[in-house]
C-alpha cells in the first residue's frame, strides 16, 4: 500500500462509478452538486467530460442542498455527490426538501466505516445515516461494488417518484480504507 | 425616487417596491425574514419564492434556478445575516458564473427578526469586497435613491452574475406573510415555468 495516498480510491478494474454515471443520464440528471471525495473522484471525471451535465463544485455541502432545491424549482434534476464526512454539513439546510418536497438525492461515500484508520473520520461516519434519516432521508447502503447500481437507481427513483431526500451509502469495504501506511 | 427611512438610508420595501416595478419574467427567490415580507408586501405570486427556512441557501437556490432556467433573470433579494451565513456560495456562483443571476442583499447591518443584533457588517465586513474576492466582477454598492435605477437595469441586462448590496434603513416594517405551505410556493412557481406538465414529472 503507498503511504503517500491520502484517499481511497475504487479499483481501476472496478466498473461501478461508469454504472452511476449512466445512471445519472437514464434519469436526465442535469445538474451535479458535489464537494470531491476520492470515493468519487471517476465519476467526477466522466460529469466534467460531459458537456449535458453541469457540474457544480461546492464550498461546502450544504451549498449543494440548496442547489437542487433551485435546479428542481427550475425543473431540472440533480442529484449530490459528498463523502459522509459532509452530511453533517447539511442537516439544517434539508429541511428545505420537506418544506417545499423537493427531490434531494444524494451518493455518499462512506468514511468513518469498514475498516478506518482515522480516529477523526469516526464521529461523523459512524453518525451518517442516523443524521440523514433524522432529517426525513430515505437511507440504503450498498457494502458490495455489485449492489452498487442499483441500489444508486433506487435513491434516484425514490427522489424523482416521491419527492424528499434520499441517499445511497458506498461503504467503505467498496471504496477500500486508506491506511497512511500503517496497515 | 425611492424613499429613506429615518436613518437616511433607503426604505427597504419602497426598494423592493422599486426593484419589482415592471418585473418582466424576474424571478424572484427571497431569503427567509424581513426581505420575505418585502416581496410579498411588494406582490406576492408565482414568481416569487419566499422562504421560510434554509438560512444560508437563498444564493445558492438562486443559483440552481438561473442555471436550470437560463433565459429567465433571476434575482435572489436576501439580508446581511443570510447572506453572511452562505458567504462561501459567492465563491461557487463566481466560478459557474450563470449570466441571468443577480443577489441583491439589502444590508441593514442588523439580525432583524431575532432582536436587532449587530451582524459583521455593522463592524466592517464589507460584502461587496467578498463578493469581489470571490471572484463576482460585476458588483455594486447602493447607498442613494438616484442609484437605484442603475442597479435595476444591471438585473435585467444579464451581464451577471452580479452581486449588489442596498444599505438600507434598520427599521422593522409590518408583518406580510406570504403562504406558509412550501409545497404550494414551489409548485406555483414550477407551474409557472414548465406549465401543467410540472405536476406530473
Amino acid at each position: 500500500m503507498d503511504g503517500k495516498v491520502i484517499e481511497s480510491a475504487p479499483n481501476a478494474a472496478a466498473d461501478w462509478p461508469d454504472r452511476i454515471y449512466d445512471l445519472l443520464k437514464q434519469y436526465n440528471v442535469r445538474q451535479v452538486a458535489l464537494v470531491p471525495d476520492a470515493g468519487h473522484s471517476r465519476l467526477i471525471k466522466r460529469c466534467l467530460a460531459d458537456n449535458e451535465l453541469r457540474v457544480v463544485t461546492l464550498t461546502t455541502e450544504e451549498e449543494g442542498v440548496a442547489l437542487m432545491q433551485g435546479a428542481w424549482l427550475g425543473g431540472q434534476r440533480s442529484v449530490l455527490l459528498m463523502q459522509s464526512s459532509g452530511v453533517g454539513n447539511c442537516i439544517n439546510m434539508l429541511s428545505l426538501s420537506s418544506i417545499h418536497r423537493t427531490p434531494m438525492p444524494m451518493i455518499i461515500t462512506m468514511r468513518g466505516d469498514f475498516g478506518e484508520f482515522n480516529p477523526a473520520q469516526i464521529a461523523m461516519g459512524q453518525a451518517t445515516q442516523t443524521v440523514l434519516e433524522a432529517m426525513g432521508t430515505l437511507v440504503h447502503r450498498a457494502d458490495r461494488a455489485e449492489d452498487v447500481a442499483e441500489t444508486v437507481e433506487a435513491t434516484l427513483k425514490l427522489a424523482y417518484n416521491t419527492f424528499r431526500p434520499t441517499a445511497t451509502l458506498i461503504g467503505q469495504r467498496v471504496l477500500g480504507a486508506k491506511t497512511f501506511g500503517k496497515d | 425616487m425611492v424613499k429613506l427611512g429615518a436613518s437616511g438610508k433607503l426604505d427597504r420595501r419602497e426598494l423592493t417596491r422599486a426593484l419589482f416595478e415592471d418585473r418582466g419574467d424576474l424571478l424572484v427567490v427571497a431569503g427567509l425574514g424581513a426581505p420575505a415580507w418585502d416581496i410579498t408586501a411588494v406582490g406576492d405570486g408565482p414568481q416569487n419564492l419566499p422562504l421560510w427556512g434554509g438560512m444560508g441557501g437563498a444564493a445558492m437556490i438562486g443559483l440552481g434556478l438561473a442555471l436550470a432556467q437560463p433565459d429567465k433573470t433571476v434575482l435572489v433579494l436576501t439580508g446581511d445575516g443570510e447572506m453572511l451565513m452562505g458567504i462561501g456560495s459567492l465563491a461557487t456562483i463566481a466560478h459557474q458564473a450563470p449570466k441571468n443571476l443577480s443577489i441583491v442583499v439589502q444590508d441593514n447591518e442588523h439580525y432583524g427578526e431575532t432582536g436587532m443584533q449587530e451582524t459583521a457588517t455593522r463592524q466592517g465586513t464589507d460584502l461587496v469586497k467578498m463578493a469581489e474576492g470571490a471572484g463576482i466582477r460585476n458588483t455594486m454598492l447602493v447607498t442613494e435613491p438616484g442609484q437605484v435605477p442603475a442597479l435595476k437595469a444591471a438585473i435585467h441586462k444579464k451581464d451577471g452574475p452580479l452581486f449588489a448590496v442596498a444599505k438600507i434603513d434598520p427599521a422593522t416594517l409590518p408583518l406580510v406573510l406570504p403562504p406558509r405551505e412550501g409545497a404550494i410556493l414551489q409548485a406555483r412557481m414550477r407551474e409557472h415555468l414548465l406549465g401543467p406538465a410540472a405536476h406530473l414529472a
